[in-house]
């Protein structure tokens, strides 16, 4: 595959190194000079000089039959910028863009990038699931379908004994995918038995994620 | 009008106190307190906002809930189209507007519904019409150019018939 990166930071080379290492095509943009010749000592042809949001430099690296454009600069608002035109100039089928703002993740989404990376968020999911309280821990977001995987621990008081997943009543917008009991995974059906401290691991829309939240942790948003 | 206004460089400064003189409710964001001095003494406090102009929380305390529209004119192009955007998508401003200098890149946005102001090409048209055509228009500010500053260039360039 032919993959263009763009900004020449730490991100960006341990990118196109890593991605010159399983095969592929790379050509990594970077626009400051004295950057450049230092990436070039290790990277090679593989890197070439310019701004990564300027169509010309982008038409001259030839976009147009890239299969990826990822965007790591240290700034959000180029990497909107480098995808957005790789987008709508050279109708690259897959966009990639390091977010730092968090907040910017959603948007960046509506905006038409196919991926969204924030370090900034993942450190905060982490954390957030490190910490042991009850609450539903997104681990992951599927942007085009509209879809997040959630990880959310049953708590030892909302349970009638005996009850099991289809007792909850959770809608469609739920899909459970996975109960992790202790050591044992358990691919769930409307018969498995929910028990206290079971963790699970479910598909959701945001409707669904606040289904989740009222059936299993009594919360209302 | 309420209208947000982010970065406060010479053409931000001077957007607020053209459009402040005019009455209209016009609060400024800069992420350096140094560039409100541009707006001299008069203007309220208040009405400056420190802060990254393409975070939400700044735009909020800005008052872009509220604002009738919003003009993103810092010194980078891509900072103003993300801040233009922000302002679209999430807070449903009615009018954003935004200076992009790159033509190409006006170019695309606009195609994709960002409405903007390239001062590049702009610029170029103003000097064009300047040299090529100095008096036809009186009330455009090619005008004052051409009586300004484009003799030698007029005597080089002038268009045939006209020539003194």
């Amino acid at each position: 595959m032919y993959i263009l990166v763009g900004g020449g930071g730490q991100v960006g080379f341990y990118l196109a190194k890593g991605l010159l290492e399983q095969g592929h095509e790379v050509l990594l943009l970077e626009k400051d000079g004295r950057r450049l010749s230092q990436l070039r000592e290790e990277l090679g042809a593989s890197v070439a000089q310019g701004d990564a949001c300027e169509a010309r430099v982008l038409a001259e690296v030839g976009c147009d039959r890239a299969d990826y454009v990822i965007a790591v600069t240290g700034d959000d608002e180029d990497n909107l910028v480098i995808c957005q035109m790789a987008k709508a100039r050279f109708h690259v089928a897959r966009t990639i863009a390091r977010v730092n703002n968090p907040r910017n993740d959603k948007l960046f989404g509506e905006l038409g990038i196919d991926v969204t990376v924030s370090p900034t968020r993942n450190i905060l999911h982490m954390i957030e699931a490190e910490i042991p309280h009850h609450t539903i821990v997104p681990l992951m977001t599927l942007t085009r379908a509209g879809l997040s995987l959630v990880e959310v621990t049953v708590p030892d008081d909302t349970l009638e004994p005996g009850m099991r997943l289809r007792d909850l009543d959770l809608p469609s917008s739920v899909n459970v995918a996975l109960i992790v009991r202790g050591e044992q995974n358990i691919t769930p059906s409307g018969e498995t038995a929910i028990e206290p401290e079971d963790r699970i691991f479910a598909l959701v829309t945001q409707d669904g994620e606040q289904a989740l939240r009222a059936k299993l942790l009594h919360e209302e948003e | 009008m309420k209208i947000v206004i982010l970065g406060c460089g010479r053409v931000g400064a001077a957007l607020t106190q053209l459009m402040a003189g005019e009455g209209h409710d016009v609060t400024i964001i800069d992420q350096d307190s140094g560039a409100f001095s541009r707006l001299g003494e008069d203007f309220p406090r208040e009405r400056m906002v420190l802060g990254n102009g393409t975070d939400e929380d700044v735009l909020k305390r800005a008052g872009i809930k509220r604002a009738d529209a919003f003009i993103a004119v810092t010194n980078g192009d891509n900072r103003n189209i993300l801040a233009a955007q922000v302002a679209r998508h999430i807070f449903k401003v009615p009018k954003v507007m935004c200076r992009i200098y790159d033509p190409i890149r006006q170019e695309t946005y606009n195609a994709m519904g960002v409405e903007s102001i390239c001062p590049t090409i702009v610029g170029a048209k103003l000097f064009r019409d300047a040299v090529v055509n100095p008096v036809s228009r009186t009330t455009s500010p090619t005008h004052s150019l051409a009586q300004g500053t484009s003799v030698p260039l007029t005597r080089l360039q002038h268009p045939a018939g006209e020539r003194q």
